[in-house]
């Protein structure tokens, strides 16, 4: 008896494929999002951070426009891309390297989101609170 | 003319290209570059949004204060040419994925290639070549090291 797919005549819809359907795919499209956004954003980032070769008072100017709460609302979801782009890479290099990978990678997909929801749970408190010191000044 | 088809079974190999396995050492590097990538990243913005003030404690005294020091010069590095040749590589692959046709292809492929190298080059410079203590400035926004004229 084949065992693998290619063999088998029954069409059925498969259930262990890595990119097509379900986390598998979801996770390899937030992955992409966010690596263009943090590349679009490295683009800005590196040259308003050159200001302060220009002049103390023009890198100031620059970074003043981040100090206000839509901005502020921006680096949360700056961090929320980072956090999940770097967690699920490390799940990405676990399903090539680990023997196991590819077996768990829908469990290492909830893994991935729940370390997440803990790092942003620890780090939107802490921006709100900043952002809210901004409207009070 | 007859063409006689290979019996479906018939043992064939690729050919392999001679010389260095660019895509191989591309693949490595993305995974090799992204688990360093996670220290440097999380660890600049640990100390400039959660640390301190957040965001609001961020000015020209800031960064020279940092990079007066050689450890977040080198940081910094590190981290502006991980992060731009991982990011301007995964850039590359989209654009391979997306743009059919072959000039749009060269466009954006250039376009990412001259971005890339030109914001190493000026993160780079940045980094050393800066004044902190650029001669006529108010001391208020200067870093505290700076000689007092
Ligand atoms: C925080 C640490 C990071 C980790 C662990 C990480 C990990 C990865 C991994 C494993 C891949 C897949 C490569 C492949 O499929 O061959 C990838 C792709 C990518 N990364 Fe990162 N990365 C990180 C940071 C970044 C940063 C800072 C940027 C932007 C500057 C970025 C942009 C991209 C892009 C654009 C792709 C291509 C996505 C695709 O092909 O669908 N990554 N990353
Ligand atoms: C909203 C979040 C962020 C803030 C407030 C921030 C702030 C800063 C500041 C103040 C500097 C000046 C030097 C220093 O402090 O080390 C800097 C430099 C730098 N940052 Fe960020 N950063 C943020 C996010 C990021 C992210 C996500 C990345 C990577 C993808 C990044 C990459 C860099 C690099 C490469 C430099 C050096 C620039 C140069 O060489 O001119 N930053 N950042």
């Amino acid at each position: 008896m084949p065992e693998n797919s290619a063999g088998t005549m029954t069409p059925r819809r498969p259930a262990g494929t890595l990119y097509r359907g379900r986390e598998g795919m979801w996770s390899w499209v937030l992955h992409r999002i966010t690596g263009v956004a943090i590349f679009f954003f490295l683009l800005v980032h590196v040259l308003d951070t050159s200001m302060v070769a220009v002049a103390p008072e023009a890198y100031n100017a620059v970074i003043g426009t981040y100090k206000n709460p839509i901005m502020g609302l921006g680096e949360l979801a700056l961090v929320g891309a980072i956090a999940f782009h770097a967690f699920n890479g490390i799940r990405i290099i676990l399903i090539d390297l680990w023997s196991k990978g590819a077996k768990y990678q829908r469990v290492m997909f909830y893994v991935v989101i729940g370390l997440w929801v803990v790092l942003m749970l620890g780090f939107a408190p802490r921006q709100i609170m900043v952002i809210l010191s901004e409207v009070s000044g | 003319m007859a063409t006689t088809i290979d019996s479906p079974r018939a043992p064939y190999s690729v050919p392999r290209k001679r010389g260095v396995n660019w895509e191989k050492w591309g693949w490595i590097y993305m995974r090799a570059s992204g688990v360093v990538l996670i220290v440097l990243i999380f660890g600049h913005l640990f100390v400039n949004l959660v640390m301190g003030d957040g965001v609001k404690g961020i000015d020209f005294a800031f960064v020279a204060g940092k990079w007066a020091s050689p450890f977040w010069q080198v940081w910094d590095l590190l981290m502006l040419w991980l992060a731009f040749i991982h990011g301007g590589n995964g850039m590359r692959t989209i654009v391979n994925d997306y743009a059919t046709r072959p000039l749009t292809r060269k466009i954006l492929l250039g376009a990412i290639l001259v971005s890339v190298v030109a914001e190493i080059i000026l993160g780079t410079w940045v980094i050393f070549g800066f004044d902190p203590c650029p001669a006529g400035s108010p001391a208020d926004v200067l870093p505290s090291f700076c000689p007092v004229v």
